[in-house]
């Protein structure tokens, strides 16, 4: 079978004053329907890969790969066109934040309205009716009353939720989560988490699932990629992480303080510079 | 033995809403205590309370055995409590260099010396002198993080308030200013209460610890109790389940 996204030799730079930054260098895989975990620290790339295949790459950032496939489709020769259909239809992205990633002056119900109707002909009635019961997919009660609330009068977990709901709505075939669940507490996290998790097993999506939590992505994903400073070093089955072979994997496996364990001082990454090399 | 920090049945209101509700918490000296509790449980506004920073409308907050009035704090109040924020992008004026930053509260309290203080101070923090004259902007998170956590000691308190000093880091970055945090508090015998709602790190760091809900203290324990799983309350034991990590449903269905 081919596998929907392939991504070899991705790279992503940007120019500045002081020289070209690169933030992705060289990075490949593949993905078919299953859960990839992307992990790693802040600046380590990983969200502009995922915006990368997103195609929100900043207009000045200089972009390249050998290959950026998405399902057939030259995802760097396509004419923007093409970019704008694929994008929220058949691949959409949950970024971290719903207090700033929603439209604070528009009524939640209508976002998702926008969404659906952007990319499939449908009434306003009907539309109305697929966001409420999708706002209901995503386990938010009352959906009716949730639809004309503003991202303001609501909690950052249903917040989340209704983002999770805006990009499915259109039945996208692969979602990119770019830390969903960072900016919302323990106990929601995990109900943001099971949400998506069912919604992506039911309707066989192929998931990319980008954090900083080494465990929490080794816990929901079945495949893990770990990169620093632009580049992947290590590739893992979420399984096998407890054999991971990298010293940056095991650190980033160990630093964090868990319940059960008596750790003083807890044990920091030893930031070696041959890992970017 | 009095407590250092003392809070008794202080309730805490914004207009109609108990922020706070006859909550009693004391703190011994040289103690590391922490509250924790999903957001709007009232654990960050304990804090501001005692710093205060909120409308406290019953109840008392006594600094060794003493009573602090509702709102105002004298000098001598801040130079004994110092408090670091959350967000360490929003805490640090964008305008001023780290030296500005960490001259300021050398200025308010009249201390002298502050030029062999601020080096210190950054030394402390593991910054260096290369970071004096840097503007917050060229800072990562965690060195943010840690010039808030420098401007709080650098005229020497002695209980430090930090509200979720950790949370808006990377994991990574997170278990160095955790040590840093412990290895100050044990060099320089602080008293800390820490907000977090991460149970795994405030068990790493505190010995004992309330549980807060709807502005109520649900539970009282002790960092062993918890680890041990010596919880009576349901909602204690929903946040440990959470703080072990998403597991998938069929796994145990």
């Amino acid at each position: 079978m081919n596998p929907m996204l392939t991504v070899d030799d991705l790279r992503v730079s940007f120019p500045t004053r002081t020289g070209l930054i690169e933030a992705v260098r060289g990075v490949s895989f593949t993905l078919g329907r299953e859960r990839l975990g992307i992990v790693g620290e802040s600046g380590s790339g990983k969200s502009q890969t995922g915006r990368a295949i997103m195609g929100l790459t900043p207009p000045h950032a200089r972009i390249s790969a050998s290959k950026l496939n998405f399902d057939g489709i030259d995802l760097l020769a396509a004419p923007a066109k093409v970019r704008r259909s694929l994008r929220g239809s058949r691949i959409a992205m949950i970024l971290q934040d719903p207090k700033y990633s929603l439209n604070p002056v528009m009524s939640i119900g209508r976002q998702i309205v926008e969404t659906l109707r952007t990319h499939e002909n449908v009434s306003k009635r009907v539309a109305r009716d697929r966001a409420i019961a999708m706002l209901e997919a995503v386990q938010i009660r009352d959906a009716g009353r949730v639809f004309d609330l503003h991202p303001h009068e609501v909690s950052g977990g249903m917040g989340q939720r209704a983002m999770i709901a805006m990009m499915l709505i259109a039945g996208p075939e692969l979602l990119i989560a770019d830390e969903p669940t960072s900016a919302l507490d323990v106990t929601v996290q995990l109900d943001v988490l099971r949400i998506l998790d069912k919604l992506v097993s039911e309707r066989g999506m192929g998931l990319i699932f980008i954090s900083h939590d080494l465990r929490l992505v080794s816990s929901f994903c079945d495949r893990v990629i770990v990169m620093y400073a632009g580049r992947i070093v290590e590739e893992i089955a979420a399984s096998e992480l407890s054999n991971a072979k990298h010293p940056y994997t095991q650190g980033l496996l160990n630093c964090m303080p868990t319940l059960g364990t008596d750790r003083h001082p807890l044990p920091v990454l030893d930031r070696n510079p041959e890992w970017a090399a | 033995m009095t407590a250092t920090i003392a809070a008794e049945n202080l309730t805490v209101a914004y207009d109609d809403f108990l922020a706070l509700d006859n909550v009693s918490i004391d703190v011994a000296p040289g103690e590391s205590f922490g509250l924790v509790g999903e957001s709007g449980s009232g654990k960050s506004t304990l804090l501001r309370a005692i710093a205060g920073l909120a409308p406290v409308i019953g109840g008392k907050i006594l600094l060794d055995g003493k009573t602090l009035g509702a709102q105002y704090r004298d000098k001598a109040f801040y130079r004994r409590v110092q408090m670091v924020f959350q967000d360490p992008y929003g805490s640090l004026h964008p305008r001023q260099t780290v030296d500005r930053l960490l001259q300021e509260p050398l200025a308010i309290h009249g201390v002298e010396d502050a030029e062999h203080r601020i080096l210190r101070a950054l030394d402390e923090v593991g910054l260096g002198s290369s970071f004096r004259f840097r503007y917050s902007h060229q800072l990562s998170g965690g060195q943010r993080q840690r010039i808030a956590i420098a401007r709080a000691l650098i005229i020497e308190p002695q209980i430090m308030l930090l509200d979720e000093p950790t949370s808006a880091l990377d994991a990574s970055v997170q278990a160095e200013v955790l040590n840093l945090l412990e290895q100050v508090r044990r060099d320089r015998r602080l008293t800390y209460i820490m907000v977090s709602h991460d149970l795994g790190v405030v068990t790493h760091m505190c010995e004992r610890l309330v549980v807060m809900k709807s502005g109520k203290v649900v539970e009282r324990l002790s960092s062993g109790d918890l680890v041990a799983g010596r919880i009576s309350e349901s909602y204690t034991k929903n946040l440990m389940i959470a703080s072990k990590g998403f597991v998938r449903k069929a796994a145990f269905a």
